[in-house]
C-alpha cells in the first residue's frame, strides 16, 4: 500500500520501526497536495518547511534509538485553520483574519507539536465554523474528492476532504452543531465529537462558546482514536475543561475490532427519520443498524421528542454567542481595518471593517443573535432555547438510562450540489438535525462511514452518540462496525474514492 | 409570529456594528423573518417550569493559580496590530462622533 494510502496506525509501525523515515511520509503527503489540491482546496496555508523540520526531529530519535513523543509521532495531519498555530496563518476562513499570525498555540496545536505530530497546514472551513458546506469560506468552497461538484460538509470541510483525498491520514476538526461529524459522514471518513470539556478550547477561535468542541478525524475509527488521546485532557487554561481521565478510546476501538458486540444496548433514535430523510441513506442506515444486531447487539426504538425542537434551540444559543464573541473583531488589535482615514472615528471604522470583513453568514447570525439577545425578545427566543437544551439533556438522560449507545443517521442526506443551499440558510441548517442535540447536551458522538447511498452512490455516515465522558463506548461500536462493514462490503470504503490524479 | 422589517434589521445592523448596504438589507430582512419564524417554535415546548441550561458542563469559580507567568510582550502583542504607533495600538479617533 502506498504512503498516503496507509493509515495512520500503519505510518506509525513503519516509522518508529525504522522502515521509512517520518521526512518521506511529510514528503509523499505534501506532493499529493502538490498534485490534488487545486481541484479539491482543501488547504488554505501549506507549511511545508514546518512539516519536514518537524518530521525530521522524528527521524532523529528514531535513529538515536530514543523512545518516540507518542503513538502518532511522525505522522502528518491537517489542521483545521480556526485553532491558532505560531508561524502559520490563522484566518478562520474569514477576509477580517486575512493573514493574521497568532502570537501562541492552541492547547491542541501544542499537543499536536509535543507529540510529534506532523502538521501539514491548516484546513477550509467555513467563515468562523457557520455552515455545513464549506461554501461560506472567503477563500472558495473546498470539493467532495467523491464528486468535485459536491459539497464536503462543513464547517470542516477542508478537513474531511484532505482525508478523502489521500493529503493527510489525520485531521482536526471542531463541532458546534456537527462540523466534525457531517463532513465525516458525506466524505466517508471517521469524525468524533468527544464530550464538550474533554479538548481544550484554549487558541480555538470560539463561535460559540457553551458547544465548540474540537475532536479528531480520520479514516479509520482506530486512528481517530489515537488522535483522541493525544489532543484530550485536562488544560486550566480552559475554564470548562474538564479535571478527570480521558476515556480509554483505543483500547475501546482495540476491543471492539474483535467484533462482539454481545451485551451491548443500542438506541435507534426514532425522531431521526421520514420526511428530509433520502431513501439511499435510510436503507444504508438500516442496514448498519442490521450488522450491529448481528455482531451481538440488542437494538431497541428510542424517542427523544425534544430533539425536534434542537435545530430551533440551536440556530438561537449558536447566534447568540456568535454574536458576543464575534464583537472581539472590532479592527482596533488585529485583522482588518477598512476606513482608517482619518475622517472616520473608530465606531464607523469598526462598522465598515465588519461589513467589508465578514461574509452573509456570520451577518445574519450575528443579527439574529443581536435580536435574540435584546431585552424584548430575550425570554421568548435565548430564555426559551435555553429550557430546550434543559429538555433535550433529559431526553438523552431517561434513553441513556435503558441502552448503552444511540444511534441515527449522521445527516438526512447525501453531499449536495455546490451552489444548490447556498441562497436557502433554512435548507443548509438542516444538514445539522441529527448532529445538534449531543452539542446542546455536551455528550460524546462520532460518525462512521456506513457505506455508498443506493440512490447517488455517494458515502452515507451511521452516528453514534454516547453519554457524556463514556466516549469508549461509541468507539468500541464503530470499531466493531467497520470491521463488519469492511467484511461484507468487501473491504474499506475509502478505497473506493475516485481516483484524483491529474487534476 | 415573527414578522422582522427592514428598518429593525437596519437596526440590528447598527447595534451589531455592521456597515450594510441597502442590497444587504433587502436580502437580510426577508432570511430574518423566514429563521426567526422557524426557530420561535421553541416557544411550544418551553414552559414557565423548566429551568434553563447554559452549559452542558456546570463548573463554577474555576480559577487558577495566582502565580506570575511569562505574556506575549509587548512586541508579539502589536504584530498583528492593523496599526501601531510607539509601542501602542493606534486607533481612529473616539470623540466627535454622534452619541
Amino acid at each position: 500500500m502506498s504512503l498516503i494510502r496507509s493509515t495512520a496506525a500503519e505510518l506509525a509501525a513503519k516509522i518508529h520501526g525504522g522502515e521509512v523515515s517520518a521526512v518521506e511520509v511529510a514528503q509523499a503527503h505534501l506532493d499529493r497536495i502538490s498534485s490534488v489540491d487545486k481541484g479539491v482546496n482543501a488547504f488554505l496555508h501549506v507549511d511545508t518547511d514546518g512539516a519536514l523540520a518537524a518530521a525530521k526531529k522524528v527521524d532523529d530519535d528514531v535513529a538515536a534509538g530514543r523512545p518516540v513523543a507518542s503513538p502518532l509521532a511522525g505522522v502528518p495531519l491537517a489542521l483545521k485553520d480556526v485553532l491558532v498555530a505560531e508561524g502559520m496563518p490563522t484566518t478562520c476562513g474569514s477576509k477580517i483574519l486575512e493573514g493574521w499570525h497568532s502570537p501562541y498555540d492552541s492547547t491542541v496545536t501544542r499537543r499536536l507539536r509535543e507529540a510529534g505530530v506532523v502538521i501539514l497546514g491548516k484546513t477550509n472551513m467555513d467563515e468562523f465554523a457557520m455552515g455545513s458546506s464549506t461554501e461560506n469560506s472567503a477563500y472558495g468552497p473546498t470539493h467532495n474528492p467523491w464528486d468535485l461538484d459536491r459539497i464536503p460538509g462543513g464547517s470542516g470541510g477542508g478537513s474531511s476532504a484532505a482525508l478523502a483525498a489521500f493529503e493527510a491520514p489525520l485531521a482536526i476538526g471542531t463541532d458546534t452543531g456537527g462540523s466534525i461529524r457531517q463532513p465525516g459522514s458525506v466524505t466517508g471518513t471517521v469524525g468524533v465529537k468527544p464530550t464538550y470539556g474533554s479538548v481544550s478550547r484554549y487558541g480555538l477561535v470560539a463561535f460559540s462558546s457553551s458547544l465548540d468542541q474540537a475532536g479528531p478525524c480520520a479514516r479509520t475509527v482506530l486512528d481517530a482514536a489515537l488522535l483522541h488521546e493525544v489532543i484530550a485532557g485536562y488544560d486550566n487554561m480552559d475554564s470548562t475543561s474538564i479535571d478527570a481521565p480521558v476515556p480509554p478510546v483505543v483500547a475501546a476501538a482495540r476491543e471492539g475490532a474483535s467484533g462482539d458486540l454481545s451485551g451491548v444496548r443500542v438506541g435507534v433514535v426514532s425522531q431521526f427519520s421520514g420526511e428530509g430523510y433520502q431513501p439511499g441513506v435510510l436503507a444504508s442506515f438500516e442496514a448498519a443498524v442490521e450488522q450491529l444486531r448481528q455482531l451481538g447487539a440488542e437494538v431497541v426504538q428510542v424517542s427523544c421528542p425534544s430533539f425536534d425542537y434542537a435545530m430551533p434551540a440551536y440556530y438561537l444559543i449558536a447566534p447568540s454567542e456568535a454574536s458576543s464573541n464575534l464583537a472581539r473583531f472590532d479592527a482596533m488589535r488585529y485583522g482588518l481595518r477598512v476606513g482608517d482615514d482619518g475622517t472616520h472615528g473608530a465606531e464607523e471604522v469598526m462598522a465598515l471593517t465588519r461589513d467589508a470583513g465578514f461574509g452573509a453568514e456570520v451577518k445574519r447570525r450575528i443579527m439574529i443573535g443581536t435580536y435574540a439577545l435584546s431585552s424584548g425578545y430575550y425570554d421568548a427566543y435565548y430564555g426559551s432555547a435555553q429550557k430546550v437544551r434543559t429538555l433535550i439533556a433529559r431526553d438523552f438522560d431517561a434513553a441513556f438510562a435503558t441502552v448503552d449507545v444511540l444511534v441515527s443517521p449522521t445527516t438526512p442526506t447525501t453531499a449536495f450540489k455546490i451552489g444548490e443551499r447556498v441562497d436557502d440558510p433554512m435548507a443548509m441548517y438542516k444538514a445539522d438535525l441529527c448532529t445538534i442535540p449531543s452539542n446542546l447536551a455536551g455528550n460524546a458522538a462520532m460518525s462512521v462511514p456506513s457505506g455508498l447511498s443506493a440512490d447517488d452512490g455517494l458515502p452515507v455516515g451511521l452516528q453514534i452518540m454516547a453519554p457524556a465522558l463514556q466516549d469508549h463506548r461509541m468507539y468500541r461500536v464503530a470499531a466493531a462496525y467497520e470491521v463488519a462493514r469492511d467484511a461484507a462490503q468487501g473491504g474499506p470504503l475509502i478505497q473506493r474514492v475516485p481516483q484524483l490524479e491529474g487534476i | 409570529m415573527p414578522s422582522i422589517s427592514r428598518d429593525e434589521v437596519a437596526h440590528l445592523a447598527r447595534l451589531a456594528r455592521l456597515a450594510v448596504t441597502d442590497d444587504e438589507l433587502d436580502l437580510f430582512a426577508g432570511q430574518l423573518d423566514v429563521i426567526l419564524q422557524s426557530v420561535s417554535a421553541v416557544g411550544d415546548i418551553a414552559t414557565a417550569d423548566i429551568p434553563p441550561t447554559s452549559h452542558a458542563v456546570p463548573l463554577t469559580n474555576v480559577f487558577r493559580e495566582d502565580v506570575v507567568r511569562p505574556s506575549l510582550g509587548q512586541a508579539k502583542t502589536l504584530a498583528g496590530a492593523p496599526a501601531a504607533e510607539d509601542g501602542r495600538f493606534r486607533v481612529p479617533r473616539i470623540l466627535g462622533e454622534e452619541a
